[in-house]
């Protein structure tokens, strides 16, 4: 910063003597003015909000760029850190929480109002910049002089010498604004916090589950947790399985695991290791299970197969036979 | 180049973010629209300070730049409570006015 | 009555003002019980509803014979004075005291109002009693006698107020209760049509009254009689103004003695209960006309012509009355065309001048009698007919109902003037008055003592014949409305005592009045006039009178007792069929009055739709419009204000722009 601070004040703000700018500031400008433009009719068209903030960014990046050549370095680096890095950010939290992926229509619902708005801004622009463009003003002045010694040395003589009250008043209403910010977004809590505590609590008032839920796969000689617990007397336990894959229906079931492990032992070893994803494999029996079994083996069928297939035996295995 | 090609500009800006607050309808991109406007007659202040050798033009952008600020922060938690109890934040559906 | 004769010397004295009164009085004060006694029997007998039901007609009575007492006491107390201080104003309170206007409220005891006070309270309270057994079936005769004491009690004030406001008061609760009495029934539409139609009349003649009283306040400051009096005697004042005055008070005299045009009510108050019409046709209501004009005699005497209008009115009604009675079958609506005749009488003797007012008072006072007989009669005659009033299906009921025989006899005789009975002496009085000529104009002798005269002959004819088809003649009976066959009997005690004490009055009461000195009794209030010499001897006057009566009484006695009168009536010539309906006085009045009435109505009431409603409603139009067209644009979007807001900033600027330059 200190470069630039440096750098910039004998080629910033300077003037010709005929009152123009610059031949580099003029290059600046008309690089900055038309992407400015153009993201300002970003800001305008964008269908999507987060797009449109970074289109203001942009602008406000420019700007600062400009106040800097127009020798208003101060206000520049204010420009970034006020506008872009606080402002602007702050924009882009409360998209964040409203939402940022919503686009918006742009579809217009009240009557008349695009055409008044298109017309209205139009002929505001026209207004304007025929106002701005066709006034004669008096020979440009410069901040050569004022900028003396330095651009934020003299702001800083104005501000806290011709405008000290105005200074103060609007700290005053930062803090007012800040305070009315807190207030406006705080919420009021309606019920109790629920806490650790007050869950075991309840728990226990309950009677249901005192403890914690059972872990899967115990006693069911198999660990995968879409496999039930055993209870001892050989019935599966449906809430050990955890919520979110009952719901979604991809439980195992326990028995299947049990009769299947049994086999093993008992000397089918290779026999259906790779078809212990599916349920239908053993519908048909020991025989069944074999003739499936080698099929499955066929590395192609094996990432796509159990799930895509039609449930129906016979023809599953007409199929694996060919 | 003159500094009027600056003056321009700003209307420019100006008039686009008009126009944005009168054709959205989200409510955080009016907000940019308006933020965009107040930009815009900064440019137009720090140029005329330029333009008179003064600082006081450049003052008052700072000055617009913190009454900018404290608007922003007071308008997005109004935004941001109006979603809250309405889950939107279309300036449309905040109409109350109309009875 | 020893007092009374004892006391008539000193009337005989020379004139007296009249405007004089003796400022300290105290019996004055007992007055105010005449009113106050059956105004508060009407207001308890209102305010306690059901409660008094078993009592209540007894406390009616009660009340009304109080107030005859307190009559009699101060007629004593007045007696007991010398004839120059019989007039007496009581003052009891100031009632509005606003600038220049200032009226008091307070009672004029003197011999009219005194003769006026007995008068009602005697009379009502025969009727009264008779109304007691008339009504006993009816449901509301509590109510019945609430409003007969506040008509007793309004025309108590009519009479005794000391001025025009007071007396206004009174004679607006006279035409309240009467519309309150004739509408008694007034579930019965017709009878309720018939309390309004009254109402309305008399609305008419308030207005007189009120104008008048509007222009008396303009020309003499005051509305009480002694600075009225005191004015109009004075000269002071135009004649102008005067026959103003004298003509809108006559007009406030018709509306309420049903004089000619304002009559067409008097029929149709026969929708009330007998009792009523007795009431309104005896003693009070028809008589508040007389008695105003006899009261404002000063005013009328300034002014000759409004005096001379009143003669007219008189004449007119007198034939008016006759001929319709001639006509009716009703014999109530016969009774009421005859009271409307006799009232006639009365006005034209008012009418001749401070020479017919005490005789006018005269007939008031025994017509009051007879005609209060009558009515009661007749309404005996309903009551034993089963409310039968078609005289046409009467006949014969003298064998019947002996006592309703006679005592109506008394008042047929007395009507007629037959001597010595009351009439005679009242009615022969006022046809010599007519007869008695004004200097300048002969004319008006012999047109008003004609047609005077002429009445009395066409008076017996009716009435006569009324007399005759009721009790006379054959059986033409219908049959009751139950089918079975009519019973005619005669009336309970409580009905024929008041008959009875009224026929004696009919009998004996002109000459007992006239032997004590009534006129001049009355001379502290009306006046003195000398009496004038008719166009033709008293003699032949009286001679003519009995004439004509004579003529009218055999006619009517060979139509109507000999030979047979059809059941339904014939259709007659055309004077019949015009009096059978008062001589086309509603169809008159409808087509001048109500008519173009209504058509004004309505069309004012268009012009209050169109003009009126539709400038407040086009004012309310157009504002919903102009909110309809605004409310648009306040859709409650924040950008279509923000795109008005820009859309305002370039208009601005380019007008600035154009503008500068």
């Amino acid at each position: 910063m200190n470069p630039l601070l440096t750098a910039l004040p004998a080629a910033a703000g300077a003037l010709t003597d005929s009152g123009q700018t610059s031949t580099a500031e003029a290059v600046l400008f008309w690089v900055l003015a038309p992407l400015m433009v153009l993201a300002a009719l970003g800001l305008l068209l964008a269908r999507k909000a987060v797009h449109a903030a970074l289109a203001v960014i942009f602008i406000m990046i420019s700007l600062a760029f400009m106040y800097v050549a127009q020798g208003a370095e101060f206000l520049g680096v204010v420009q970034v850190v006020v506008y872009t890095g606080a402002v602007m950010m702050l924009f882009l939290f409360v998209l964040m929480l409203v939402g940022v992926d919503r686009s918006d229509s742009l579809v217009e619902t009240i009557r008349g109002q695009r055409w008044i708005g298109v017309l209205a801004g139009l002929g505001l622009g026209v207004v304007l910049a025929g106002v701005v463009g066709r006034a004669t003003y008096d020979p440009p002045v410069g901040l050569a002089e004022a900028n003396a010694p330095s651009n934020p040395e003299a702001v800083a003589h104005v501000l806290f010498a011709d405008h000290v009250l105005a200074m103060e008043a609007v700290g005053a209403l930062l803090v007012v604004a800040a305070l009315g910010a807190l207030v406006l977004t705080h919420r009021g809590r309606l019920v109790p916090k629920v806490g650790q505590r007050e869950r075991a609590e309840r728990r226990l008032r309950d009677g249901v589950h005192p403890v914690s839920l059972p872990a899967p796969g115990v006693y069911a000689r198999h660990n995968a947790m879409d496999v039930p617990a055993l209870l001892p007397d050989g019935t599966p336990l449906e809430s050990s399985v955890p919520r979110v894959l009952r719901v979604r229906g991809q439980e195992a079931d326990a028995r299947e695991y049990a009769a299947r492990i049994d086999r093993v032992l008992a000397g089918g070893w290779a026999v259906g290791a790779g078809t212990f994803t599916s349920d239908d494999e053993y519908v048909g029996g020991p025989q069944g299970a074999v003739t499936g079994g080698v099929v499955v083996h066929d590395p192609s069928a094996g990432p796509d197969g159990p799930a895509d297939r039609p449930t129906d035996a016979p023809t599953h295995d007409e199929e694996d036979g060919r | 180049m003159s500094l009027t090609h600056y003056l321009v500009l700003a209307a420019i800006l100006f008039a686009i973010g008009a126009t944005t607050v009168l054709l959205r309808r989200n409510a955080i991109i009016v907000f940019m629209g308006v933020e965009l406007m107040l930009n815009s007659t900064n440019l137009l202040l720090v140029t005329f300070a330029r333009l008179h050798g003064n600082l006081s033009g450049q003052v008052l952008a700072f000055f617009v730049m913190v009454v900018a600020a404290a608007e922003v922060v007071v308008g997005l938690a109004i935004i941001v409570s109006i979603f809250r109890t309405r889950r939107s934040a279309s300036v449309d559906d905040v109409n109350l006015l109309k009875s | 009555m020893h007092t009374l004769i004892s006391l008539t010397a000193p009337a005989v004295l020379p004139a007296v003002d009249p405007v004089v009164a003796a400022p300290e009085w105290s019996g004055g004060q007992a007055a105010v019980w005449l009113v106050a006694l059956p105004l508060l029997s009407a207001a308890v007998l209102l305010l306690l509803g059901r409660r008094a039901d078993r009592w209540g007609h007894w406390l009616g009575v009660l009340a009304s014979a109080g107030a005859f007492v307190v009559g009699v006491v101060l007629l004593l107390a007045v007696l007991g004075q010398p004839a120059g201080q019989r007039v007496h104003d009581v003052h009891l309170a100031t009632w509005l005291d606003a600038g220049a206007l200032s009226i008091d409220a307070g009672l004029r005891v003197d011999p009219l109002s005194l003769t006026f006070v007995l008068l009602v309270t005697f009379v009502g309270t025969l009727i009264h009693v008779y109304s007691v057994a008339y009504m006993e079936h009816d449901a509301a005769r509590r109510r019945f006698f609430a409003y007969l004491n506040l008509f007793v009690a309004a025309m108590l004030l009519l009479v005794l107020a000391d001025s025009y406001v007071l007396l206004f008061v009174g004679w607006e609760g006279v035409g309240l209760a009467s519309y309150l009495l004739i509408g008694f029934w007034n579930h019965h539409t017709p009878y309720a049509v018939a309390a309004k139609k009254a109402f309305v009349a008399n609305r008419i003649g308030d207005v007189g009254l009120l104008v008048a009283m509007g222009l008396l306040f303009a020309t003499f400051g005051s509305l009480d009689f002694a600075t009225v009096e005191a004015g109009a005697v004075s000269g002071d004042v135009s004649q102008g103004t005067l026959t103003a005055i004298g003509l809108m008070l006559l007009l406030a005299a018709c509306g309420k003695s049903a004089q000619f045009p304002l009559q067409s009510w008097l029929g149709d108050a026969m929708a009330g209960p007998t009792p009523v019409s007795a009431l309104i046709h005896a003693a009070t209501m028809v008589t508040a006309g007389v008695y105003l004009i006899i009261r404002s005699g000063a005013v009328f005497t300034a002014a000759p012509t409004a005096q001379l209008v009143v003669a007219i009115v008189g004449a007119i009604t007198l034939l008016f009355g006759a001929i319709v009675g001639c006509a009716k079958d009703d014999i109530k609506k016969a009774l009421a065309a005859s009271t409307m005749s006799q009232i006639g009488y009365m006005v034209l003797a008012a009418g001749l001048g401070p020479i017919g007012y005490a005789f006018a008072i005269f007939h008031l006072v025994t017509h009051g009698f007879f005609k209060a007989g009558m009515f009661l009669g007749a309404g005996s005659v309903m009551h034993g007919m089963d409310d039968q009033v078609d005289m046409r299906r009467f006949g014969g009921l003298g064998r019947y109902m002996k006592i309703t025989y006679f005592t109506f006899m008394a008042g047929w005789l007395a009507i007629l003037g037959i001597p010595p009975f009351a009439g005679f002496f009242s009615k022969d009085k006022i046809i010599e008055a007519a007869f008695v000529p004004v200097d300048g104009q002969p004319w008006r002798a012999w047109v008003f003592g004609g047609v005077a005269l002429v009445g009395a002959g066409i008076t017996a004819f009716y009435m006569s014949r009324l007399f005759f088809m009721t009790f006379e003649g054959q059986k033409r009976w219908s049959r009751k409305k139950d089918g079975s066959e009519q019973h005619p009997h005669e009336s309970p005690a409580l009905m024929t005592w008041p008959m009875i004490v009224l026929a004696v009055g009919s009998v004996g009461l002109g000459w007992v009045l006239s032997s004590v000195g009534f006129v001049e009794w009355l001379e502290p209030s009306v006046g003195h006039a000398e009496h004038g010499e008719p166009v033709l001897a008293v003699p032949v006057l009286i001679g003519l009178t009995l004439v004509a009566v004579a003529l009218g009484l055999v006619l009517a006695w060979r139509h109507y007792a000999v030979s047979t009168v059809p059941v339904t009536p014939p259709l007659g010539t055309v004077v019949t069929r015009a009096a059978r309906v008062d001589l086309y006085q509603d169809a008159v009045n409808d087509a001048l009055l109500v008519a173009p009435g209504q058509y004004l109505t309505r069309s004012l009431v268009y012009g209050d739709k169109a003009v009126v409603d539709g400038a407040v409603t086009g004012v309310a139009r157009a504002t919903v419009g102009v909110g309809d067209v605004v409310r648009r644009v306040q859709n409650g979007f924040a950008r279509s204000y923000a795109a008005v807001m820009v859309v305002g900033v370039v208009a601005l600027a380019v007008v600035v722009l154009a503008v500068r330059g």
